[in-house]
């Protein structure tokens, strides 16, 4: 390659993707423990709350859901930017992240609280437990054992859609191994080793996800 | 908040917008439906006795589903570069998606055949119909009702998908939105246009979904 403006793929390079993979860990992490809270306590409110609370939430939820997340990202940067608070890109990501966690966890939540039912409810009311006690001894034990595969399902789903924040300037691995393309124009194998990265995080937990469903609906 | 928003440069463009609106509806209908096509035999070759059909359709299937629509999209566009093979935006986009659609439906479409236990089959064909008869008529329609919530969902989120396109050059609905960005920078106005359309579509699929799933299933149980 003497004379070329590319250059050959190094260790530097390797390191600088390894960076990018700790980024792409880090923004996942921070959206999926908020948006699982915040998804957690939407979940109730839709499970629990009267109509008007019930419908007006389950109708904005279903925007995030109906709306590409490529565009929410895109809108929300924008959005902060007229609103003369313009935010790194990290941050902007990370809050949309969140709130598009938030929306899919809340699905699962109250499919979770839906699933112990009512009878299950007014039973432990009946023996003398409190709301928050039914909540935290009864619903929350039974219903987690149904849902917990589905939430890993949305967390994972939340890993790969990190990917996206690279489209507002997020330096994640995504990102991280199209400028190594252009540097390097070894693409195949950059894209071998990103790949790679995102299965072996992927892959295990999904495996394990299934494996506790199949031994929790016995 | 000093900004004075601009519409009028996105109604002047709504044309342009529904017509790249058109253009994600074709590309999501086509991968849709080479997405079915595929997954279906895949979901075939994972259930075959023979290893080498078995083997490669598990791939297939676990990198579809564990890795990102956008790297799959990438490589689809970029990777294969070096093999000096050259997809156009579409062709990549289209392929990509397909790629993963067929995935995420070989696993929808196991659990619809699971669904209809095999002694259904066997009933059948002891009340004399034949293989392909029994298949058409007993086991074929119980999955397509099994499948059928699932198969939606999907096209919808094919749909949501296909707006990556924009990252590959493709001029669809995102891509239309970014090139009407890049000249007038409305990024705001422009970007809540194409994300109120993409809802609209989402919704309208959805109903129309639930309105056939209604007529075809009319009176079964689920």
């Amino acid at each position: 390659m003497n004379g070329s403006v590319f250059t050959a793929l190094d260790w530097g390079d390797v390191f600088f993707l390894g960076e990018a993979a700790l980024r792409t860990v880090q923004i996942s992490v921070i959206a999926i423990i908020v948006g699982s809270l915040l998804g957690v306590l939407l979940g109730w409110t839709l499970a629990a709350g009267g109509w008007l609370v019930r419908l007006s939430t389950s109708g904005v939820l279903d925007v995030f859901r109906s709306v590409p997340l490529l565009i929410q990202l895109i809108l929300f940067d924008s959005f902060v930017a007229i609103a003369g608070y313009p935010m790194q890109a990290f941050w902007s990501g990370t809050i949309v992240l969140s709130v598009y966690c938030a929306a899919l966890v809340a699905m699962v939540a109250r499919a979770g609280i839906e699933n112990v039912g009512r009878d299950m409810q007014r039973a432990s009311r009946s023996l003398g437990m409190s709301y928050l006690q039914t909540m935290r001894h009864v619903v929350w034990p039974i219903g987690l054992r149904t849902v917990f595969p589905s939430w890993i399902g949305v967390s994972l789903s939340i890993v790969k859609d990190s990917a996206l924040v690279s489209a507002i300037g997020y330096i994640e691995l995504l990102r991280a191994s199209q400028i190594l393309n252009t540097k390097t124009q070894e693409s195949f194998k950059i894209m071998l080793l990103v790949g790679l990265f995102y299965f072996l995080i992927s892959y295990p937990i999904s495996r394990w996800g299934d494996r506790l469903e199949r031994r929790w609906k016995k | 908040m000093n900004y004075n928003f601009l519409w009028l440069p996105v109604f002047n463009a709504l044309p342009e917008l529904a017509r790249a609106a058109l253009v994600t509806l074709e590309v999501s209908v086509v991968s849709m439906v080479i997405g079915l096509g595929l997954g279906l035999l895949l979901c075939f070759a994972r259930r075959s006795d023979r290893r080498l059909a078995r083997w490669p359709a598990s791939v297939w299937v676990e990198v579809a589903r564990n890795t990102p629509v956008l790297f799959q999209i990438f490589v689809f566009y970029w990777g294969l570069g070096e093999f000096g093979l050259f997809l156009s935006s579409y062709v990549a986009v289209v392929s990509a998606l397909a790629f993963n659609t067929a995935g995420y439906m070989a696993e929808t479409f196991r659990g619809g055949f699971a669904a209809v236990p095999e002694t259904q089959l066997k009933a059948a064909r002891s009340l004399g119909m034949s293989f392909i008869q029994a298949n058409a008529r007993i086991v074929v329609p119980q999955v397509i009702r099994a499948v059928w919530y699932p198969m939606t969902n999907q096209f919808v989120w094919v749909i949501l998908m296909s707006s990556l396109g924009m990252l590959a050059g493709l001029r669809e609905l995102s891509g239309e939105t970014q090139y009407f960005n890049s000249r007038t920078f409305r990024t705001f106005e422009f970007f809540f246009a194409a994300a109120v359309i993409y809802y609209l579509i989402a919704k309208l699929v959805m109903l129309g979904a639930r309105i056939i799933g209604w007529r075809l299933f009319r009176g079964q149980p689920l």
